[in-house]
């Protein structure tokens, strides 16, 4: 039965789009200036007209969704911290037709040709200054032309690995070049995630609007990486990063992931005589390409900036030897700054012998006295940027401000001239954003990317349409907010075909093994093994205590409740002070702080915490599945998930528990027995051991006789119901020892965990009996052996307990001395350097 | 006037140091003024990767990577140079400062003579409008450049204290100008700052001055440290280096090592260390004239 209230919500779309109106006086991608619907989104619109607007709103929610769930985000740095904001995708496509899409595709390839030409000559002959085609001071008044890496020259003559160009569309309709980005452009990842998510809600409509895939233009992209090291027959790549706290850090590890190549930051990687290398734990593997996303004055602390810790040092003389290509090269930033395309269409002509295919937004360079003069009388109709690239500053809007202001913009620009560009102020075209509630045509600007390949340029068929956060503003930055679009360029069919038949050609080679993987990855998987774990034990630990102050409260829950405090107290898991009498208010409120103390180490909260710094380092080594429950937990448990409330903390605690059941399901059926799950394996049972010693230890102290420890005990180390099974009577100390310790049939048992350990032990690579951390493990594989915990229990049981405590502690410490061998051997080289 | 040269920098470590990358100018160049008849680099221990170059200002560059661990490290570089004292022009004879801020907008020059090069800021050396107004004191209107630049160089020289304590090389211009203390590395900046906010082409020049013990006092080895000072582009007389630590035109008493926009393109050794931690530098450099030996 369909409500009337529904019925009136679900009205189609059709309604919207006809009300959707575009401002006068600049161009609308999807209506003209009549109003009618462009011939190009006329499939597309028609589809969208007869969908009611549920199915819309519907639509619109599965894309927060899905974007919520792939993480993808885009760090906004405000004062000092980061924010962490998720991206934002309207549901509507930007459009563009084939014809209009190969003229620009044309332009675009002309102008990476330039700028790579450009690019060869500045850190070449420099002729174009001798020629006189540019004003020298382009050259020396840029700081971003790296005077220490002018003479290095890439293999092939590839400057100019990956180039990204913004456009804006004139009132008239005529693309213009607004900007290029030639260090590490961004956005070629959040174009594919835009496309992977906009495939899964309009695939009927991408299928018949004839939308061109993107696919060949990244399988493209590998083959012309790869063809950057003529030398190695498939060469080792890796993508450098300058780490999570980067705003595009999402872009880096989903690149990393489509791509297939490590993700790096400058410390895993070292240069040894002259060549590059990654460290990992089998030693040190040579690396041909890095592609970088470190921004050009960063990638090496000896040649460039010093106080950059997010390069290699020796980068730049590894690259100058020719033993390593970066993509693009280092200084590519030279080329990158506004200037620059003051002078674009002369030097297309003179360089390249033709005309300028797409046109510049009107610029003047105010290193040029006519150009400045010229700049400044008309002020209040310009742009004023900074000509270079480096901290760019935001632009001044002419407009936007008073004559007094203007007047000192002015002595700004006459005292430090080459510094500034004053641009004409386009009007940018609109496209219509879908607010869930109606259409706004929203301003926007069109990034497109270029890509080197072994014999020319290809161009991606697509990319990433942004859009401001308003109709008024007319700034377009993620950083401001404002969303983006997927873009659609619609195709021939021959186009399509020949796109499908390409992909089908190129298919993977067989190739087992994970790949290279840094040595600090595994360290961060060790550790995402042990908080993991311990997070599981603290939630384990709590529900034990929780349980029995939400029960009935009988004599023996009671007695159990005040034992099992005891044992936490003196683990050092609850205040000491408990180890005598606590009040019930007392409780509730300690393990509350167990829970929720963020600043607490240990804490349920901080270890959350910790776990979502290791996901997010970790995002390109993980699985769909993993990173899902990985995220479900930072969801469900942000820094304050729970009440002081015992009930409510205990539903809590069970839906943490079984998440973390969860994550280790998935990762024990999903993950290839490499190296990363053996690191990761090893820091769960290591953390597993350690905490199953630590807490039979503090039973020992506490309550030696065992009564009323060790039915919480079993509870926690979720054995009850297997020593129920066995022994149909209450719990006693021998018993219990042998199912906790020796047997290596129970899971929970420091037999189980010590075989697992020797098993990861004996296939890591450079591994030995020799090894510190194996001599740790084969002692506590022997004292498992020889021990009698039938007559350590019985002892213990009467009290003399000595010669079991020091079984145990002689456990703790060995388990501990193998985790510290682990690290001394495998990780130490990752150490910090100094400059 | 021929030299021996010795300079000694010597890195002591708290702990090892198991990787170490270094750049080094060190060995003079060569050029009109300066004959270079023998060179040599000493480092122990002893790289796995030594690479010589010239740099983008076609300075003398060596590239080092060290492998094996150690606790000090130690960098000898020695040489013998003949420096010839420019011929100066007669100062009150030279061209207009304005005329030669004017020729270079159509200046093409490139490469390792390119003057545009000096022209614009640089890390160390940026304009600035008070460095002009203090610039403009000595830059008087239409005077002859070299006049202008030997008043400047005085200037510097009167109104500024050699003060190793007051600064270090992390020290903003701006800093050094309020307090009017420095070092020699400050003064140049300074000097070359000055030049570049009138629109003159300034550049570093980093070498050796030989120093003349006090009378009757024998010269102390490794008393003499590196030296830093400007030099300016003067239209058709080339480039004339003065020297505002001394208050002098340099003659034929400073060794050059390396030019560039600043300290940042020449610094002497500079390097990145693994492991390491705390370190103490210590750097000697003997400049013996060939005759005395």
């Amino acid at each position: 039965m369909i409500g009337i209230d529904s019925m009136r919500h679900s009205g189609s779309f059709s309604e919207l789009l006809e009300r959707y109106r575009p401002p006068a006086g600049v161009w609308d991608e999807m209506k003209d200036a009549s109003g009618s619907i462009r011939p190009h989104w006329a499939p597309f619109v028609s589809r969208l007209a007869s969908s009611g607007i549920d199915l819309m709103k519907e639509r619109r929610e599965s894309a927060q969704k899905l974007l919520r769930e792939h993480g993808v985000t885009y760090n906004v740095f405000a004062d000092g911290k980061s924010d962490e904001r998720g991206w934002n995708l309207d549901l509507l496509p930007m459009l563009i037709d084939s014809e209009e899409w190969s003229r620009l595709e044309a332009g675009l390839i002309q102008r990476t040709r330039l700028l790579n030409h450009v690019l060869s000559d500045i850190y070449g002959e420099q002729r174009m200054l001798q020629d006189g085609l540019a004003p020298p001071g382009l050259l020396h008044a840029n700081p971003a032309f790296l005077r220490s890496c002018h003479g290095i020259r890439p293999a092939g003559g590839r400057f100019l690995s990956l180039h990204a160009v913004d456009l804006a569309r004139s009132s008239t309709g005529e693309w213009w070049v607004l900007a290029d980005r030639t260090q590490c452009p961004s956005g070629v990842g959040y174009a594919l995630e835009n496309r992977n998510i906009l495939s899964r809600l309009f695939s009927d409509e991408l299928r018949e609007t004839g939308v061109q895939q993107m696919n060949a233009f990244f399988t493209k992209r590998k083959a012309g990486i790869c063809s950057m090291a003529p030398w190695a027959e498939s060469p080792t790549v890796v993508l450098l990063t300058p780490g999570p706290y980067t705003e595009t850090y999402f872009e880096h590890s989903y690149l990393a992931r489509s791509l297939g190549y490590p993700l790096v930051e400058g410390n895993d990687l070292a240069v040894r005589d002259n060549r590059v290398f990654v460290k990992t734990i089998e030693g040190l593997q040579p690396v041909d390409i890095v592609v970088r996303r470190v921004d050009d004055t960063f990638c090496d602390p000896l040649e460039l900036r010093s106080d950059s810790f997010l390069g290699v040092p020796g980068l730049a003389e590894a690259a100058r030897a020719g033993t390593v290509a970066i993509s693009s090269i280092l200084g590519s930033g030279a080329v990158e700054g506004p200037a620059w395309l003051a002078f674009c269409p002369a030097l297309c002509r003179k360089l390249l012998g033709e005309e300028l295919l797409i046109p510049n937004v009107a610029t003047w360079w105010c290193g040029q006295t006519k150009e400045r003069e010229y700049a400044i009388a008309n002020l209040p109709t310009m742009v004023i940027k900074n000509a270079f690239a480096g901290p760019m500053g935001d632009p001044i809007f002419g407009e936007d401000h008073s004559k007094d202001a203007l007047t000192q913009l002015a002595a700004r620009i006459r005292a430090r001239p080459w510094s500034f560009v004053a641009q004409q102020r386009v009007p940018l075209s609109t496209a219509p954003v879908w607010t869930g509630e109606r259409l706004e045509p929203r301003p926007l600007i069109f990034r497109c990317f270029v890509a080197g390949v072994a014999d020319g340029y290809v161009v991606l068929p697509g990319g990433l349409t942004r859009l401001s956060a308003s109709t008024e503003s007319p700034v377009v930055s993620s950083k401001f907010g404002g969303c983006s679009k997927d873009t659609w360029i619609l195709s021939t069919r021959q186009e399509d075909d020949s796109a499908r038949r390409e992909l089908r050609e190129s298919a993977p080679e067989l190739h087992r093994g994970s790949g290279v993987a840094p040595s600090r990855a595994l360290d961060n998987l060790y550790w995402l093994g042990r908080y993991t774990e311990r997070l599981e034990e603290t939630a384990r630990l709590a529900r034990v205590v929780l349980s029995r102050l939400t029960g009935e409260g009988g004599a023996d829950e009671k007695s159990e409740q005040t034992v099992i405090t005891r044992c936490l107290a003196v683990r050092g898991r609850l205040p000491d002070t408990f180890t005598g009498a606590v009040s019930r208010k007392d409780l509730i409120v300690a393990i509350g702080n167990l829970m929720l103390a963020g600043d607490q180490p240990g804490s349920a909260s901080h270890l959350i915490l910790r776990i979502g710094e290791l996901t997010a380092r970790l995002r390109p080594r993980f699985s769909g599945d993993t990173w899902r429950i990985l995220q479900q937990i930072q969801v469900e448990f942000p820094p304050q998930f729970a009440t002081h409330d015992p009930a409510a903390m205990l539903s809590t605690l069970h839906r943490l528990v079984i998440l973390l059941a969860a994550l280790t399901g998935v990762e024990s059926e999903n993950m290839t027995r490499g190296s990363s799950w053996r690191f990761l394996d090893l820091g769960r049972r290591i953390e597993r051991a350690a905490n199953g010693v630590s807490m039979l230890a503090a039973i020992v102290d506490v309550a030696p006789s065992g009564s009323f420890a060790l039915v919480p005990l079993l509870e926690y180390s979720d054995s009850t119901m297997t020593y129920r099974r066995r022994y149909f009577s209450a719990p006693n100390l021998p018993t219990t020892l042998d199912l906790l310790l020796a047997d290596a049939s129970n899971p929970r048992s420091l037999a189980f965990q010590c075989t697992a350990i020797g098993e990861h032990l004996e296939h890591l690579p450079n591994s030995g009996p020799d090894m510190p951390e194996a001599t740790c493990h084969s002692q506590i594989a022997r004292d498992l052996e020889s021990a009698d915990f039938q007559a350590l229990g019985a002892d213990a049981q009467q009290g003399r307990t000595h010669r079991l405590s020091a079984l145990l502690s002689d456990f703790t410490t060995a388990i501990y001395s193998l985790s510290d061998g682990l690290a001394t051997h495998y990780f130490s080289h990752i150490l910090p350097r100094a400059n | 006037m021929v030299y021996d040269v010795t300079h000694k920098t010597t890195y002591e470590y708290e702990t090892p140091v198991s990787i170490s990358q270094h750049l080094l100018h060190l060995r003079p160049r060569i050029f009109l003024g300066q004959d270079l008849f023998s060179s040599s680099l000493e480092v122990t221990p002893a790289p796995r990767t030594e690479i010589s170059r010239k740099d983008y200002y076609g300075n003398e560059l060596s590239f080092l990577g060290i492998e094996s661990p150690h606790t000090v490290l130690s960098i000898v570089s020695r040489c013998r140079v003949r420096v010839r004292a420019p011929e100066l022009p007669d100062a009150g004879g030279t061209t207009p400062w304005e005329e030669i801020r004017e020729s270079l907008t159509q200046d093409k020059t490139t490469g390792y003579f390119g003057r545009g090069e000096f022209l614009f800021d640089s890390p160390y050396a940026a304009s600035d409008g008070d460095f002009q107004d203090y610039a403009a004191q000595a830059f008087r209107p239409g005077r002859p450049i070299l006049s202008a630049l030997i008043d400047l160089t005085q200037r510097i020289y009167r109104d500024f204290t050699f003060d190793k304590r007051a600064t270090n090389i992390a020290t903003p211009l701006k800093e050094v100008f309020r307090k009017r203390r420095g070092v020699c590395q400050d003064f140049a900046h300074f000097g070359i700052a000055c030049l570049r906010s009138l629109g003159l082409p300034a550049r570093y020049v980093s070498g050796y001055i030989e120093t003349i013990p006090p009378p009757g006092k024998p010269r102390l080895a490794g008393a003499d440290a590196s030296h830093a000072w400007l030099s300016l582009w003067c239209g058709g007389d080339g480039w004339i280096d003065a020297d505002p630590t001394n208050n002098q035109l340099v003659g034929d008493r400073h060794v050059t090592v390396a030019w560039g926009r600043d300290f940042c393109d020449v610094s002497p050794v500079r390097g990145i260390v693994i492991g390491g931690g705390d370190h103490e530098l210590e750097v000697g450099v003997d400049v013996i004239p060939i005759a005395e030996q």
